[in-house]
């Protein structure tokens, strides 16, 4: 019976999260207010189906009480955050709620099938986030100086990555984490924002081409100081991202093109300089031949996804424990591998729709810091999460990132929460520009019917 | 902005479907993917059967549910089906995922889902033809050796033995003894991919090659033999210290005469020899599916007379896998075209329905059109009139080169090679056999190539 109710879920599945990706796209569409609330109200019903069904397929499996204390726990955080963001932040942007809750609930199952404990820390510190989250758009409201703080930013975060050269400790060939105390926190995944404020601040502030030097100079000793510390996906994350704000604010095709062209001297210089890059490419390009050492993890990744084909294994029906730090790089793969293809493409079709969200909400802002700042976290979000699922399926090679939201790892669970916050403070700053312009307008309006109606008066009365 | 990054995802997704639609099959049978062990608790594992219907390997389920994999040919398919108890090779290596993946209709499997009941796992066919193996297995007798027999046209492996062979049921009660250090018959090893052997004078198909390639005048070339030849101190006698007197190059090449192809390796130019032994696939990976031992050649310029001619004619360094020569004689037979060989021809489920099917595939060009025409003649007249002679009367026409190889300072220790093909047009056999230990190939391997023949010949005629 529970063999059948394996068999069952896996399409249940499917069609949950296919209505959900839908969903995604065909809710913005509509103009209808209460059709699109009826959308939204739709997408966290089947966001509960989902996380309901696959608690009870690994309790069935398992039989243990503390997946369903832990389902409890779960449900309560993710229902808190969806009733309490709206009521404190009416006009909040429900697609980026929903789909961070989303997120955070795919990754929760996951990891709880790949390492219960690894899934309670990880929902601690989730937890802790998302609370601290709440005051975000609060802050970003009331913090109007946040656009003069510039040299600040670049400083600050400079300075972070630097630490991690000198005293960070190093895993899997490259130096990616500080430890203060018990905690292992991985600078690169903060600088990442002071990064994106730095640059949104500098290019909102000028785009002469003096500024601008100074501007990339900075940036590029970021990029520098993370293949210093051979974090190489966060170099090559950093680069991409102030390109796009560069070109995105100086709207200089040459810009971007010349970017382009030193990115891949640099690519080919790193390649020919670090031994653990040519690794990768190596790998990468024909892993079956080193299939023992440099080929193991993605060949298990290939393995695992192509075992799971189009519907899965089914949750614990597959070894994803099998692909070397599945739980961070690879988390992908072990989706793929239980839930199936079908279930891997759209939820990587919901990223898409998230990181369209972020450029929509950038695209409609005045506000040229703000604008750069929604531009350049979006552009994080989606080519962080082009890198690793690209690395996973082998489209490119893998640079041991994490999958947004669903991976494990605190420092980046914290990050991309904050950073879905803040995207969110300034589409409700958006929001509220909005609605005083709409009033503006009316007033306006009204001032003029009202003027038109006394100079009526006035000819009648002469007249008279 | 926003169409790069689309764009980048259309792309990332388009591959992910690409890869599950069509690459993924390939990369989950790969014996290294431990996944396929789990599939073993929900699928009874398939039969592997011949291209001729006889059942290779099935898997019975006792009363309680132990299950055992029965081979009914025994010994006789032993390295080509494989094991898959103490580990996998062979064909049960290879086809693992297939034979553990159940194609029976999805009402079916479901109703066995719910009974909790194992699905019966697909079978797969082979190219492998059970008289043909049972033949050269046969007339390879109790020698230690090997055979090879390919389909020209396909690339179909048709038969591979190899022996000193084992019984795949009792692999478990043989397994110590049969990979004692002390045991010197090394039966586990596939000898037909995995065998290393110095070619003889089956080298001089490649010596005649080279020759032509470099004297575009080879019709003019004449030699008298006077049974040796000496270069230095160094010298090389014809086989048996015969004499053959006056020679064309074909007649060389038919009487298999060492002096004349010594002679020919002095004249030959030592980089061109090593180039076109390389575009045969020497020091090169082999399309083939299952393990197998990479040929060598490694003459190169500076190197001695002796050495020189020793290479010319097929000792020297050089080596060879049966499989090896097998390939390049069927290409030769296949107008210089060359098929990757294969051992799965298609795969269905237990009720019969085809699930996939395995098309045979071109490799590349060994050589011309030209090249495989002139080959072919002299291979011809090496039955017709020379060293091969055994395979006249066969009733079809039939090309080969035999070869005896010194493989130690004895002299009379010597491998016996053949390797050749049938020439009637349809659906031709090229053959290569090793006997170790045994003395001239013309003598021990040509028998053992006519016995597949003759099988070949009568399975032809219905």
């Amino acid at each position: 019976m529970t063999n059948l109710i394996i068999e069952l879920s896996k399409f249940a599945f499917i069609i949950l999260i296919a209505i959900y990706t839908l969903l995604s796209f065909s809710v913005l569409k509509k103009k209808n207010q209460g059709e699109i609330r009826y959308g939204w109200k739709m997408q966290n019903l089947l966001l509960f189906f989902i996380h309901l069904l696959a608690y009870v397929v690994m309790y069935l499996q398992k039989e243990e009480i503390k997946l369903l204390i832990f389902y409890l726990f779960q449900l309560f955080l993710l229902q808190a955050v969806l009733v309490m963001t709206q009521v404190v932040y009416p006009k909040v942007n429900r697609l980026l709620l929903n789909n961070m809750c989303f997120f955070l609930a795919i990754g929760f199952i996951m990891l709880t099938r790949l390492s219960f404990d690894r899934a309670v820390r990880q929902f601690q510190i989730a937890a802790a986030a998302l609370v601290l989250a709440m005051f975000i758009p609060f802050l970003i409201r009331r913090c109007t100086f946040l656009e003069k703080l510039t040299w600040l930013y670049g400083m600050a975060g400079l300075l972070l990555l630097t630490a991690v050269v000198v005293f960070g400790k190093s895993s899997y060939g490259a130096k990616l984490s500080l430890k203060i105390g018990s905690l292992a926190l991985q600078p690169s995944e903060f600088v990442k924002v002071s990064f994106v404020f730095f640059a949104a601040a500098r290019l909102a502030k000028s785009t002469a081409f003096r500024d601008v030097v100074l501007t990339t100079l900075t940036a590029a000793a970021h990029v520098a100081v993370l293949v210093l510390s051979k974090d190489l996906g966060g170099a090559l994350l950093f680069f991409v991202t102030y390109l796009i704000m560069l070109y995105v604010a100086s709207k200089k095709p040459l810009y971007f093109i010349g970017g382009l062209g030193a990115g891949c001297v640099a690519a080919y210089t790193g390649y020919q300089l670090f031994s653990h890059v040519r690794v990768r490419v190596m790998a990468w390009s024909d892993p079956f031949r080193f299939i023992d050492k440099e080929g193991y993890q993605i060949t298990q990744s290939l393995f695992a996804i192509g075992t799971g084909s189009w519907f899965g294994m089914g949750l614990y029906q597959g070894t994803p424990n099998k692909i070397p730090v599945v739980e961070e790089d690879f988390i992908f793969s072990a989706i793929a591998e239980e839930f199936g293809g079908i279930f891997a493409i759209c939820l990587i079709l919901i990223c898409v729709s998230s990181f369209m969200m972020f450029v929509n909400i950038a695209m409609q802002i005045k506000n040229d810091f703000y604008k750069y700042t929604a531009l350049g976290l979006g552009t994080i979000y989606g080519f962080q999460v082009f890198l690793t699922i690209g690395g996973a399926v082998k489209f490119i090679p893998s640079t041991g990132i994490t999958l947004p939201l669903v991976s494990s790892g605190g420092s980046s669970m914290v990050v991309t929460i904050a950073m879905f916050a803040i995207v969110q403070g300034m589409y409700l700053l958006k929001e509220d520009e909005d609605l005083r312009i709409e009033k503006e307008r009316k007033q306006n309006a009204k001032a003029r019917t009202g003027k038109a109606r006394r100079s009526r008066k006035t000819k009648a009365e002469e007249r008279s | 902005m926003t169409y790069l990054f689309t764009g980048l995802f259309t792309l990332l997704i388009g591959y992910f479907i690409y890869f599950n639609g069509f690459l993924s099959s390939e990369v989950v049978n790969n014996p290294y993917n431990s996944r396929q062990d789990t599939f073993a608790d929900r699928i009874i594992r398939g039969e592997i059967r011949s291209s001729d219907g006889e059942v290779l390997a099935e898997t019975k389920t006792a009363e309680d549910g132990t299950e055992i994999r029965n081979y009914p040919y025994g010994n006789v398919f032993a390295h080509g089906v494989g094991y898959s108890t103490r580990g996998r090779t062979g064909i049960e290596s290879l086809a693992n995922f297939y034979l553990l993946t159940s194609n029976a209709s999805f009402g079916e499997q479901i109703t066995k889902e719910i009974r909790e009941e194992k699905n019966i796992g697909d079978n797969v066919i082979t190219t492998l033809n059970a008289r043909l193996q049972q033949t050269a297995y046969e007339a390879l007798g109790s020698r230690r050796g090997a055979v090879v027999v390919l389909e020209v046209e396909t690339g179909r492996i048709l038969a591979m033995v190899s022996k000193p062979d084992f019984d795949p049921n009792r692999i478990n009660e043989d397994w110590d003894a049969l990979n004692d250090e002390e045991n010197s018959e090394k039966a586990l090893y596939n000898r037909a991919f995995q065998g290393l052997y110095p070619p003889g004078s089956t080298f001089k198909m490649v010596t005649l090659l080279d020759y032509m390639r470099e004297n575009p005048d080879y019709v003019n070339f004449h030699f008298q033999c006077g049974g040796q030849l000496t270069e230095g101190n160094y010298t090389i006698s014809c086989y048996g210290k015969k004499v053959h007197g006056e020679e064309n190059l074909q007649k060389a090449f038919a009487k298999s005469c060492n002096t004349a192809f010594s002679s020919i390796g002095l004249s030959l130019d030592e980089d061109t020899l090593k180039e076109n032994c390389e575009s045969l696939l020497f020091n090169r990976d082999l399309p083939l599916d299952l393990p197998y031992s990479k040929s060598s050649f490694s003459l190169k310029s500076g190197s001695t007379p002796a050495e020189r001619m020793m290479t010319a004619i097929g000792q020297g360094e050089t080596l060879v896998s049966p499989v090896h020569m097998a390939m390049l004689t069927s290409s030769i037979a296949n107008d210089g075209i060359f098929m990757k060989p294969y051992v799965l021809e298609r795969v269905e489920s237990y009720t019969g329905d085809t699930v996939k099917v395995f098309h045979p595939a071109v490799s590349g060009r060994l050589m011309t059109l030209e090249e495989a025409g002139i080959l072919e003649e002299y291979m011809k007249a090496v039955v017709t009139e020379g060293t091969g002679s055994r395979l006249a009367d066969l009733g079809f026409p039939v090309a080969g080169k035999t070869g005896t190889a010194e493989y130690s300072s004895d002299k009379n220790k010597s491998h016996g090679w053949f390797t050749g093909y049938s020439v009637t047009g349809e659906s031709d056999i090229a053959v290569t056999v090793i006997v170790e230990e045994a003395g001239s190939g013309s003598e021990y391997a040509v028998p053992i190539a006519r016995a597949v023949f003759q099988t070949w010949g009568t399975l032809n005629e219905h």
